[in-house]
């Protein structure tokens, strides 16, 4: 079939089965919008900037498992959405971004709205494309869905100069692909699982130590059920949350450094980890030369440079985890549940001695209230995404999850900004979930244009602002580390953010006390449009318990004791 | 990690050949904070392929570090760690034809080189050796006042 390259592109999008594309027009990728006007394959989302379209995608990927796809143009376009690819690069979420760039003739002249695209991606992409022929574009497509989505998932980009778009070259997606180059591991080495089973059954207080690569797996009910077999303690990072249920009494909590007592100090006494999809980032290992320091790590991933790139792995393993999860419950018979009852109990003594929870101890309420009353409202029927600061780390902290794919947070990057144009996209993922966006008076700005994206499209995301009038996590490290200088971070000048979400069509609620929050969030569920939430809470409320930066996990700053909860 | 002994390490790696491999190989070294001592690169004959051979240094793990990255790379076919290796590298150095020439020749032919080109005013001297001894014949040929000398960077194959 004979089309032009803009076809090509369309024609593409309907054979990987991309529903919808998130995205924002102008004169580059115009030929493109053109066809995404005559065609119904798909449903395009008109965000309000090309940031929003970026997280958007995300969302729509973290939600579904899914290849997320935005479109942008040339220059600005694009440079708008560079902070959208680093973030789903460092989340290692599969998307591919498809922009505009000036005609070929242009490249190279500093033409109106030209800019290097392809080498501002390189170091935010997993991989990426400056097409020249319209004749390679149905090939470079069917790779970029395969890169993105396939290894260790990332951002691809594609980058197209207009004429490219105008020219008519064969369009055939039936091609095998052949990428002699990349050939990414899958299976874990037989061997090497056998050797880890018997460290496993020989280690006295082993941990699972689970990370968002299960969730980019698809490995999770996998993850229960070893879990469940071998009656192992797990702790879960920032982008695991979801993997093991809430009530899992296997689950012990989130760790790092605003992880629970008894998780951070059960990876500090374990004599096995067993990492499985994680890549021990600094805000989970705290100080490494304490990190585990007891104990061999078991280290289970797809991506090769992961493993021993900070903690050395004494039983690496390169492999997708769910396959290689599958081979350690087939493998996992003899071990006995029973063995680790006196670590369990251990743990459990760590829980009792500082368990994961918060005074109310002022007149305002506090945010984590607000975090766990949604838990008890809405529990499993909402999908959650948040900002970046102390609101997000409250949400992983107290919400109740239920399932993988159920928390959209921008782990890697700490996007502020990600929370609402990623929860625009987790519900078109979703329609049937509620979706909630946990948010800061701080982020909510920095995309706060989604409001007409989801006035217009119907997307009923809940906002809900934890209102503390501070840039919050910023402020608590200047309370602790800065001698109380608090440099630029009051927010005491502010929106009427009921308005703000009124003056765009959706609908807004300030509320004080827990029967007005009660009462916002069931009207806001009833009513089913764009919502802000916006809830005063207590002004100086710290993330609890807290590793400083670069110490060790096991000297925690903890919540104070007190006699009532 | 920056306490652990640095070492110098030769890294081939081979790339599909394409417009925008080279910068990916360098943003990755620049991006990561790792050294390039010297890179040579020329197309392998009869393929799509390119050779990249690079001089690195760093401790055991960073090195460990560079080729799982390089290798990481979409574009990147394989990547080797040398060892054992026949390491080559080629200066030219120019001298005033005024100097002692015989004497410049016999250092050269030491050093697998000779006189390669003469004009009015310079000489052009080619040497072939592994880079410390390119590194010696450099330090002894100061006291016939090279005007010019470029290096090649090192090639290397596996023995
Ligand atoms: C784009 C961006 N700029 C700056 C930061 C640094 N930062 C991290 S948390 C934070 C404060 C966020 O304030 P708010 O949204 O009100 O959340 P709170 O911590 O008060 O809950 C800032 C400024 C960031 N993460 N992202
Ligand atoms: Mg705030």
């Amino acid at each position: 079939m004979q089309i032009t390259g803009a076809r090509m592109v369309i024609e593409a999008f309907i054979a990987e089965g991309v529903d919808t594309v998130f995205g924002y027009p102008g004169g580059a990728i115009m030929n493109v919008y053109d066809e995404i006007y005559k065609q119904s394959g798909f449903t395009h989302i008109l965000n309000r900037h090309e940031q929003a379209s970026i997280h958007a995608a995300e969302g729509y990927a973290k939600a579904s498992g899914k290849v997320g796809v935005a479109m942008i143009t040339s220059g600005p376009g694009f440079t708008n959405a560079v902070t959208g690819l680093a973030d789903a690069y460092m989340d290692s979420v599969p998307l591919v971004v498809v922009s505009g760039q000036v005609p070929m003739s242009l490249i190279g002249t500093d033409g109106f709205q030209e800019i290097d695209a392809v080498g501002i991606s390189r170091p935010c992409t997993k991989h990426n494309y400056l097409v020249t022929d319209a004749a390679d574009l149905p090939r470079v497509l069917k790779e970029a869905f395969y890169i993105a989505r396939s290894g260790r998932p990332g951002p691809v980009h594609v980058d197209i100069p207009k004429d490219v778009t105008a020219q008519i070259a064969e369009f055939n997606y039936d091609v095998e692909l052949d990428l002699e180059t990349y050939k990414p591991h899958t299976k874990g080495n037989p061997r090497q699982i056998v050797k880890v089973m018997e460290a496993i059954a020989k280690a006295k207080r082993p941990l699972f130590y689970l990370g968002g690569g299960i969730i980019n797996a698809k490995a999770a009910y996998e993850v229960r059920d070893l879990v469940h077999k071998t009656g192992i303690p797990a702790v879960e990072t920032l982008m695991a949350r979801g993997v093991l249920s809430f009530d899992d009494e296997l689950l012990i909590s989130m760790l790092g450094m605003h992880g629970s007592y008894a998780a951070n100090m059960a990876m500090s006494e374990t004599d096995l980890v067993i990492g499985l999809g994680v890549r021990f980032d600094d805000r989970v290992t705290g100080k490494l030369s304490e990190f585990a320091k007891n104990a061999d790590v078991i280290h289970v991933d797809i991506d090769p440079a992961s493993i021993s790139k900070l903690v050395n792995a004494d039983f690496p393993i390169v492999g997708d985890v769910k396959n290689v999860v599958n081979e350690m419950i087939e493998q996992s018979g003899h071990i006995n549940p029973d063995k680790y009852e006196s670590w369990r109990e251990t743990i459990s003594h760590f829980d009792e001695l500082h368990p994961l929870t918060f005074h109310e101890d002022t007149d305002r309420l506090k945010p984590q209230w607000v975090v766990k009353r949604v838990g008890e409202l809405l529990g499993d029927s909402a999908n959650i995404s948040t900002d970046v600061g102390q609101h997000q780390m409250w949400a992983a902290q107290f919400y109740p999850f239920t399932r993988p794919n159920q928390w959209i947070t921008s782990g890697g990057l700490g996007t502020m900004g990600f929370g609402f144009p990623a929860a625009i996209g987790v519900k078109t993922a979703c329609p049937d979930k509620i979706s909630i966006n946990f948010t800061g008076d701080g982020s909510i700005l920095m995309n706060v244009q989604e409001l007409m994206t989801a006035v217009e499209r119907k997307i009923p995301v809940i906002n809900i602002i934890l209102n503390n009038n501070f840039l919050g996590m910023v402020r608590q490290w200047q309370t602790l580390f800065y001698d109380k200088r608090h440099s630029q971070t009051d927010l005491s000048v502010q929106p009427d953010f009921v308005k703000l979400s009124e003056a765009f069509g959706g609908i807004g609620y300030r509320v004080t006390t827990k029967e007005e929050f009660d009462f916002a969030l069931k009207d806001a569920v009833e009513k089913n449009i764009v919502t802000f939430i916006e809830v005063v809470v207590e002004r100086f409320e710290n993330v609890m318990p807290m590793v400083p930066s670069g110490g060790s996990l096991f000297n925690m700053m903890l919540l104070e004791k007190k006699e009532t909860k | 990690m920056m306490t652990e002994n640095s070492e110098r390490r030769v890294v081939s790696v081979i790339v599909v050949n394409e417009a925008s491999v080279l910068s990916r190989i360098t943003n990755l070294f620049s991006g990561r904070g790792y050294n390039i001592t010297s890179l040579t690169v020329a197309p392998i004959p009869d393929s799509k392929y390119s050779r990249l051979t690079i001089v690195t240094s760093g401790s055991v793990r960073v090195i460990e570090q560079i080729t799982k990255q390089l290798h990481k790379l979409i574009s990147v076919l394989r990547v080797y760690e040398h060892a054992d290796l026949v390491e080559k590298e080629m200066a030219l150095v120019k001298f005033p034809i005024t100097e002692n020439l015989s004497d410049v020749n016999t250092l050269c032919e030491a050093y697998n080189g000779k006189i390669v080109n003469v004009g009015e005013n310079v000489v052009i001297a080619m040497v072939i050796d592994e880079p410390k001894r390119i590194d010696n014949f450099l330090a002894v040929i100061k006291r016939y006042n090279p005007k010019e000398i470029v290096r090649s960077g090192a090639v290397a194959l596996e023995r």
